[in-house]
């Protein structure tokens, strides 16, 4: 196994999803064969070769450091699930 | 013929010498999607009446000379990209009611081009899938067969295309998802370099990998969009300087001087035996137009698979973070703590394949596997990226299948992730070097469903493939088939 259910819980917690019981069986099952198959670069050799996260070489897109207009508050906030016309509201944070 | 089922420089020049208006155009189409929309399922959202005031002003602006290059042509773009005028679902329950702040940089051109938007495709949740199947709220059908897949992501902006929804589409391209649906659909696609298309108001999946490109009819159809489309934009850090070329003076007969690369690793084990037989009559055609063929090898292709699938979802698990209940989106009005409301939001929104990728993706960049997964598929990107820059010193462009198989049943696959990721073999790489690709109709199976070709070059080589696609059209015979849609 390369993934047990223990794991796949604590990846979920970890990206903020509740699975049911039903779904981390799912999960488990599916991710032990993409991790199985992905462990296919066990075969390949890349000590020394640098990483690429980008395919354009393009370094430090600076403007001018002017102000500018950004989005209208009430243009931000209109698709808020619940605010007040000043900010978002979120349940309660510090008790 | 019907106005609607006119190639997109066709109905541009009928409106340039006044034989019809943008009205005429727009009402037949939008007839055509009254009648064959049922059964098609390309469109998330349509806007009859938005489409038909822009056909008005559009041919009110033709009068008075304010003449754009799309100036009255009819056009729909994938739900991915955002825009003020309709919701952007993205295929997701997540995004079910959001409407953007603001349009994508490519929506802002292909208005200010003239063009006239009629809605927005159905794509795979957050272009995610393979087969559209992934969509929160319906299934695209192909158009050749229903009842089998047109595709993925991008599958609502092939089906639009093939079913002559739309003049042309746009869609998104993270590792073939404008590519496939146009192949199984047998229509034309472009994913450009990445850097040339801005990514402003696409809402990203994979942000090293995701790039805007066009579906449409034939070849000049794609030049003209790709004219509308391209070009360095502020907003996006990563679009490039670069002059953008008029694409449509690549369109040349001939092929004479061009040397062809043939890669080996994509005629290999599980190629249908018809796709390699179209695929191969059609290398003959380019041969025929003038091209020289060389053979050349791609040989850490086996690996793309993997690493596509270890840095795609990594770089989805974080983009995706943001949908939390809190700025937009659906949210989960029973929780009584934040955390809680994170979770159940998300939970409730997503649908299966997106929690899959995110909870892969955080597996892979989790601490302790950071090294072994998301470094290592890092590592070897970067192999894959060579083995492109040496195949491109012998050779202008490569050819190749662009899916193993053509169109499959609806329901055939959708149980089994591993195998669908599979089929995305001969697409992921150009996202992966961030090269531009392109698939151009090949020829049918023999059950009438499309088989197309793909072309791949270097960076910022559009013009290239655009030349051979060109070419490859002249000749196929398959440009202006049309499906019957029963």
């Amino acid at each position: 196994m390369k993934i047990t259910r223990e794991e796949v819980q604590h990846v979920a917690k970890l990206a903020r999803l509740d699975l049911t019981a039903a779904e981390v069986d799912r999960m488990t099952g599916q991710l032990d064969a993409i991790l199985s198959y992905v462990a296919k670069l066990d075969e390949l050799d890349v000590t020394g070769v640098a990483v690429t996260t980008h395919t354009q070489q393009v370094v430090n897109a600076f403007r001018e450091d002017e102000a500018r207009p950004s989005l209208p508050r009430e243009l931000a906030l209109a698709n808020g699930p619940e605010q007040n016309g000043e900010s978002f509201v979120v349940p309660r944070v510090i008790g | 013929m019907e106005l609607y089922a006119l190639t997109l420089h066709e109905a541009a020049s009928l409106l340039e010498q006044g034989e019809v208006s943008s009205v005429a155009l727009t009402e037949s189409v939008l007839g055509r999607i009254e009648a064959v929309e049922p059964k098609v399922q390309a469109y998330l959202a349509l806007d009859q009446e938005g489409a038909l005031r822009q056909a008005e002003q559009a041919d009110l602006n033709r009068k008075n000379g304010q003449v754009g290059p799309l100036c009255g042509i009819p056009l729909a773009i994938k739900d991915v990209l955002c825009t003020t005028s309709m919701p952007t679902t993205c295929g997701s329950r997540i995004l079910e009611h959001f409407i953007a702040p603001y349009n994508a940089t490519v929506v802002t051109k292909l208005a200010d081009a003239g063009s006239v938007l009629l809605g927005k495709l159905a794509m795979d949740e957050f272009a995610m899938g393979s087969t559209s199947e992934n969509c929160a709220f319906q299934t695209p059908h192909n158009p050749w067969k229903l009842g089998y897949v047109a595709g993925g992501s991008s599958g609502g902006s092939a089906a639009a295309v093939a079913a002559d929804q739309c003049f042309a589409s746009l869609g998104s391209d993270t590792g073939g998802s404008i590519r496939q649906p146009a192949s199984l659909c047998g229509t034309v696609g472009m994913k450009p370099t990445y850097g040339r298309v801005s990514r402003y108001g696409l809402v990203a999946f994979a942000s090293s990998l995701d790039q805007v490109g066009p579906l449409t009819k034939d070849v000049r159809d794609c030049a003209l969009m790709m004219n509308a489309v391209s070009g360095y934009d502020p907003h996006d850090s990563t679009s490039i300087k670069l002059e953008v070329p008029d694409f449509t003076a690549a369109l040349q007969d001939g092929l004479k001087g061009v040397r062809i690369g043939i890669p080996k690793e994509y005629f290999g084990e599980g190629l249908d035996s018809e796709v390699d037989r179209t695929v191969r009559d059609g290398i003959a055609m380019l041969q025929e137009a003038g091209a020289e063929m060389v053979e050349v090898t791609l040989p850490h292709t086996e690996y793309c698979v993997a690493v596509y699938y270890l840095i795609a979802p990594a770089e989805a698990s974080s983009n995706l973070a943001r949908f939390d209940g809190v700025r937009y989106g659906y949210r989960d009005r029973s929780a009584d703590t934040l955390i809680e409301m994170y979770n159940r939001s998300r939970s409730q929104g997503f649908g299966d394949e997106v929690k899959r990728r995110i909870l892969i993706g955080t597996y892979a960049l989790s601490s302790g596997y950071y090294d072994a997964f998301y470094k290592k598929a890092s590592q070897a990107r970067t192999l894959i990226k060579e083995d492109f820059a040496k195949a491109f010193a012998s050779c202008d462009l490569m050819v190749s299948p662009v899916t193993p198989t053509p169109a499959w049943k609806i329901g055939d696959k959708a149980d089994d992730p591993l195998a669908l990721y599979l089929s995305d073999i001969l697409t992921l790489s150009a996202n992966l070097a961030g090269i531009p690709g392109m698939s151009v109709p090949c020829g049918f199976n023999n059950q009438g469903l499309p088989i197309g070709m793909q072309l791949q070059a270097a960076h910022f080589n559009e013009e290239i493939l655009l030349r051979a696609a060109y070419n490859l059209e002249q000749r196929a015979g398959v440009a202006g088939k049309k499906p019957v849609i029963a």
